[in-house]
């Protein structure tokens, strides 16, 4: 218990201050912030299993957390019959000539020896296939994003629960992770940063581009909820019980019926929205405790103590005859699929999936300073990194202002360059989280919440 | 005729583009496999350095405009250059004392190096945008263009018309000088071969005496110069935006990489690799094909081999493959 | 009084001592091998005459001046060179570009030093332009020792100059190794190799867990019965 003070202080400040912006600001936000800090969480876990565990560099967290979301939009929105009509018997065979492709420059690979021959052969298969693909998928992409482009334009989901799509999610993005790791695991740690970057670049550039899919640019909105809407649940009479209860001081202070009802459906309108954030809220600290079981429970496993043993001495684990190619791939693709619910998650909760949105700074590297700030191979620093850093990126603009305001208060309100500062507002959230990124680094290099091992 | 309109249909289309986004790529993929030689880590802050170097380039630039200086014919920026590289110079100096030369002492893993350049890259993508803001700027003023497609169709009688900007011009000719007296620098000068020496084989470069803190720097100051010149070219030929400029690092990473990290003359051809694959893969070819081929089989389709919405995705795409079979690079790795 | 030497050397990497009371000395124009067992202490001698290692007790001196609190760099300014025993040329520049970098702090004009090199290892001169990567083992020694020599040093230390090297590329090592001998180059050189070292040797030092365990001339010492039996199989 002693030795794990540092951990419940740091959580009981965090707690604290979202219920410091939930009494002054709102609770609306407080809550947002909350939901937004747990999802960072599970993809800072994510993230950590790799870095932390197994010493991986993921800079393409991105791409997992898209594919994640494309994973919410093929789940739940219904199947466009008139799209599969028309393009889906075409699509289908695609699916089946990738694989064909694949499996046949494999099997040359694996049949015949390094020659000149044998490159040609596997261009040659490549080639030929891709022009097949394009005579096939061509037209049938045409008319599929030709049916009715304003509101599908594309082959749709399954229609099912949303809720299934976190683990397809996960599925999805550790199938990717599994093919990225099996080409790029090899590299050097530096050179894998990038190559994971930029594979994750072109993630996101086939789900902006290929409307067929995911309808690219011109986003999925209004996808289905796992949990009530405000506006039935403004309708509904426990609920409307349940706020006049819970407000029944505020309620009783007034007198005029006709005030009190408008005041109680103010408050109604209000906590509908609470409530749903609530019940987010709820259904996201069941996935990062679960989560946080199974990754503190593998920590201190047989497993754990060898892939921290890799990590620290990858020549000597391999010497001692342990699979750390293996070992690194599984690590790989369990990380990102962690990442990839991460990104159902988000698009659960916004209920619209919007790949234009995904850059680089705010999905891969603003994770990564989650990450570093947290403590790496610890995973309770991980998810206190993600929330600590989340806060900040959302409270920068008001302690900015803050900020700006004290340090120009000798300045006139009209000051040019006091203006010009306020409407910069927006940028200092990437300047505090360089600034504490490198302060932690310098003078907290195991983070926060450093890694303990125990040794037992 | 005809072949002569589709050689100038090419030229107009890939070739003269190719080669000026080549240039601008060039140097930036030069500076950043500099610093992997010599600092050896992967310099994440490449691209808002790029961006930070034509800010203040653009600032200079408003302010000689606004002082009524200009160079005619030749856009003001060019006398705005050397005072952004200035003050670009000054800033990674300052970058390097207060943060990176910390974990160079301590003999940090690159790894811890790479991280640190992230966090510089937050705070240099901050100051560009809170001094500038991080909207779409055109700084670019003389004359526009040195050949107008009409001219050249009036000269030359032919259907197709070749334009050629003077950006594109301004930034080859630029281009060369600089890469050439640093070539020039690195092979024929005392100091020069010291860095490669140093990049090659650092214990070995102690023990000849070569002093490595100011490698270190001279590395820094080439960084500065090439990246606030290849910038400046870049928004020149296209406009300044932040955003931009920090996704431009990645094609230069993958110039940089394909080229040799390590190797600046590598990353140097690297950067025209990237460029010319980028334009040739993602150019619809139907035009060219109407030209060269009988009538009977003029194609239909636009023959584009992908479309221009993966212009970024061939790049990654090329770099994926040249770190699968060869991941020294095209033109061998390490080394200067 | 020896021309350099470094007399009751003790000291380690930061743990327990790896050489205790060790004592080397070298004359110019002469050749000391230093040898032993694994671990016995042999690089670390050398390194501590360099001063890459930081000494409990013990003195360095050269020509009489004492060294001992000198920086490696500054070492050699005084004259002392040293070719590791690996990664020991730049593999990406031109022979005459390692050459050069090997003079790095000599002000003065050094086509003259680089014409000595040269007439000392002739092939280097054929291949002046040519990158030392693409070049044989053998002339990368080459390499290697004209580089050390580029400062026109009075004592060179070798590093295991052998190691990895076949028969007939340590037959002409050798022969390099003694000719540098005649420019009146003391030189100190650790041999795994210890029966082809003592061939070429004047003296030589046994080292056993970081103490002098015999001394003597290369030909004392093949032929004392007990070092031929501990080290030089029988």
């Amino acid at each position: 218990m002693r030795q794990n003070l540092d951990v419940i202080i740091a959580y009981i400040i965090m707690l604290g201050l979202i219920i410091l912006v939930g009494l002054f600001q709102s609770w609306s936000i407080a809550l947002s912030i909350l939901c937004f800090c747990l999802i960072s969480a599970v993809m800072t876990m994510g993230a950590n299993i790799q870095w932390g565990y197994a010493g991986l560099i993921n800079f393409g967290i991105m791409g997992y957390t898209a594919l994640g979301g494309l994973a919410a939009v093929l789940v739940s929105v219904p199947p466009v019959k008139e799209a599969w009509q028309v393009g889906g018997l075409n699509m289908i065979f695609s699916v089946i000539l990738i694989a064909l492709i694949v499996f046949s420059v494999r099997f040359i690979i694996k049949n015949y020896k390094k020659s000149k021959k044998r490159n040609y052969g596997v261009a040659l298969v490549i080639i030929v296939g891709l022009i097949l693909l394009r005579l096939i998928s061509g037209p049938a992409i045409e008319s599929i994003e030709a049916v009715s482009p304003a509101t599908t334009g594309f082959l749709g989901g399954m229609g099912l629960p949303i809720l299934f799509s976190w683990i397809v999610g996960a599925f999805f993005a550790g199938g990717l992770a599994y093919i990225i790791g099996k080409i790029a695991l090899g590299l050097r740690a530096d050179y894998l940063a990038i190559a994971t970057l930029l594979i994750s670049e072109i993630v996101i550039a086939v789900i902006k581009h290929e409307d067929w899919l995911s309808r690219g640019v011109k986003n999925v909105i209004g996808l289905k909820r796992p949990v009530p809407y405000e506006i039935d649940l403004q309708a509904k009479e426990w609920f409307i019980n349940l706020v006049a209860k819970f407000n029944q001081g505020t309620l009783n202070l007034i007198t005029d019926s006709l005030e009190k009802e408008q005041m109680l459906k103010q408050l109604v309108i209000e906590g509908s929205t609470v409530f749903v954030k609530l019940c987010f809220a709820g259904l996201f600290t069941i996935v990062v405790i679960i989560l946080l079981i199974i990754t503190q429970k593998a920590l201190y496993s047989p497993w754990g103590r060898m892939m921290r043993a890799i990590r620290d001495n990858e020549e000597a684990a391999n010497a001692m005859g342990k699979n750390v190619v293996k070992q690194h791939l599984l690590i790989f693709v369990l990380g990102s699929a962690i990442v990839g619910i991460a990104g159902a998650m988000m698009v659960t909760y916004d209920g619209l999936f919007t790949p234009g949105s995904y850059r680089p700074m705010r999905y891969t590297f603003l994770i990564w300073v989650m990450v570093i700030v947290g403590g790496s191979g610890n995973n309770f620093g991980a998810v206190l990194g993600g929330f600590a850093v989340w806060f900040l990126w959302i409270e920068a603009a008001p302690i900015a202002l803050f900020l700006i305001n004290f340090f120009t208060s000798g300045l006139e309100e009209t000051n040019a360059f006091r203006l010009h500062l306020i409407d910069s507002i927006p940028y200092f959230r990437f300047l505090m989280m360089g600034v504490g990124l490198l302060l932690i680094m310098r003078y907290r290099p195991k983070g926060i919440l450093p890694e303990k091992i125990k040794h037992s | 005729m005809d072949i002569i309109n589709a050689i100038v249909l090419l030229l107009n289309y890939i070739f003269v583009p190719a080669l000026s986004y080549g240039s601008q790529l060039a140097l930036g993929a030069i500076f950043v496999s500099l610093i992997y030689g010599i600092l050896r880590f992967a310099y994440f802050t490449a691209g808002d350095l790029m961006s930070f170097g034509t800010m203040f380039t653009i600032l200079f630039t408003w302010y000689f405009q606004s002082l009524g200086i200009s160079l005619g014919v030749l856009p003001t920026a060019l006398i705005a250059i050397p005072f952004g590289i200035i003050i670009t110079i000054f800033y990674v100096l300052v970058k390097d004392k207060l943060v990176f030369s910390y974990y160079r002492f301590k003999k940090s893993p690159p790894v811890m190096l790479a991280m640190v350049s992230i966090g510089t890259m937050f705070v240099t993508q901050a100051i560009v945008r809170i001094v500038i803001g991080p909207f779409d700027r055109r700084f670019f003023d003389g004359e526009k263009f040195i050949l107008k497609a009409n001219e050249f169709k009036e000269i030359t009688g032919l259907n197709e018309g070749l334009t050629i900007k003077s950006t594109q011009v301004i930034t080859l000719l630029v281009t060369i000088i600089v890469v050439s007296i640093l070539f020039w620098f690195l092979n024929k000068t005392k100091t020069g071969k010291s860095m490669r020496a140093y990049s090659d084989n650092e214990d070995l470069a102690l023990l000849s005496g070569i002093d490595p803190k100011k490698v270190v720097m001279i590395t820094w100051v080439i960084a500065a110069i090439l990246a606030t010149i290849g910038g400046t070219l870049y928004g020149l030929d296209k406009s300044f935006k932040p955003f931009t400029y920090f996704n431009n690092m990645l094609p230069i990473f993958a110039a940089a990489i394909v080229g040799g990290i390590g190797n600046p003359f590598g990353a140097f051809l690297g950067g025209y690799v990237i460029a010319f694959s980028e334009i040739l893969l993602t150019y619809a070819y139907r035009k060219f094909f109407v030209y060269i081929l009988p009538e009977s089989l003029e194609p239909n389709s636009l023959i584009q081999l992908l479309s221009t919405d993966y212009k970024f995705a061939v790049s990654f795409s090329i770099l994926v493959i040249v770190l699968l079979f060869r991941p020294s690079g095209i033109f061998k790795g390490k080394v200067l | 009084m020896a021309f350099f030497s470094g007399e009751n050397m003790t000291g380690g990497y930061g743990g327990a001592d790896i050489i205790s009371s060790c004592t080397i000395s070298v004359n110019r124009g002469e050749i000391v091998a230093i040898l032993g067992p694994n671990g016995a202490g042999k690089s670390t001698a050398m390194k501590a005459m360099l001063g890459l290692l930081n000494l409990k007790s013990g003195k360095i001196s050269i020509d009489g001046k004492d060294i001992s609190k000198l920086t490696p760099q500054n070492r050699v300014r005084e004259g002392i060179s040293f070719v590791p025993q690996t990664k020991n040329v730049f593999t990406g520049l031109s022979v005459q570009e390692n050459l050069e970098m090997g003079a790095f702090l000599r002000e003065e004009r050094i086509e003259e030093i680089i014409n000595e090199i040269y007439e000392l290892f002739p092939v280097l001169k054929e291949k002046s332009s040519q990158i030392v990567g693409e070049l044989s083992g053998g002339q990368r020694q080459q390499v290697a020792l004209g580089r050390a020599l580029m400062t026109k040093p009075t004592v060179l230390m070798l590093d295991e100059p052998t190691a990895g090297v076949s028969p007939i590329v340590m037959d002409e090592l050798f022969d390099h190794i003694l000719k540098v001998k005649k420019t009146n180059v003391a030189i100190i050189m650790v041999e795994q190799n210890a029966k082809q070292a003592l061939s070429i040797a004047d003296r030589g030092y046994v080292l056993v867990t970081g103490e002098n365990k015999f001394s003597g001339t290369g030909k004392e010492l093949l032929n004392d019965p007990e070092v031929r039996r501990s080290f030089l199989g029988g």
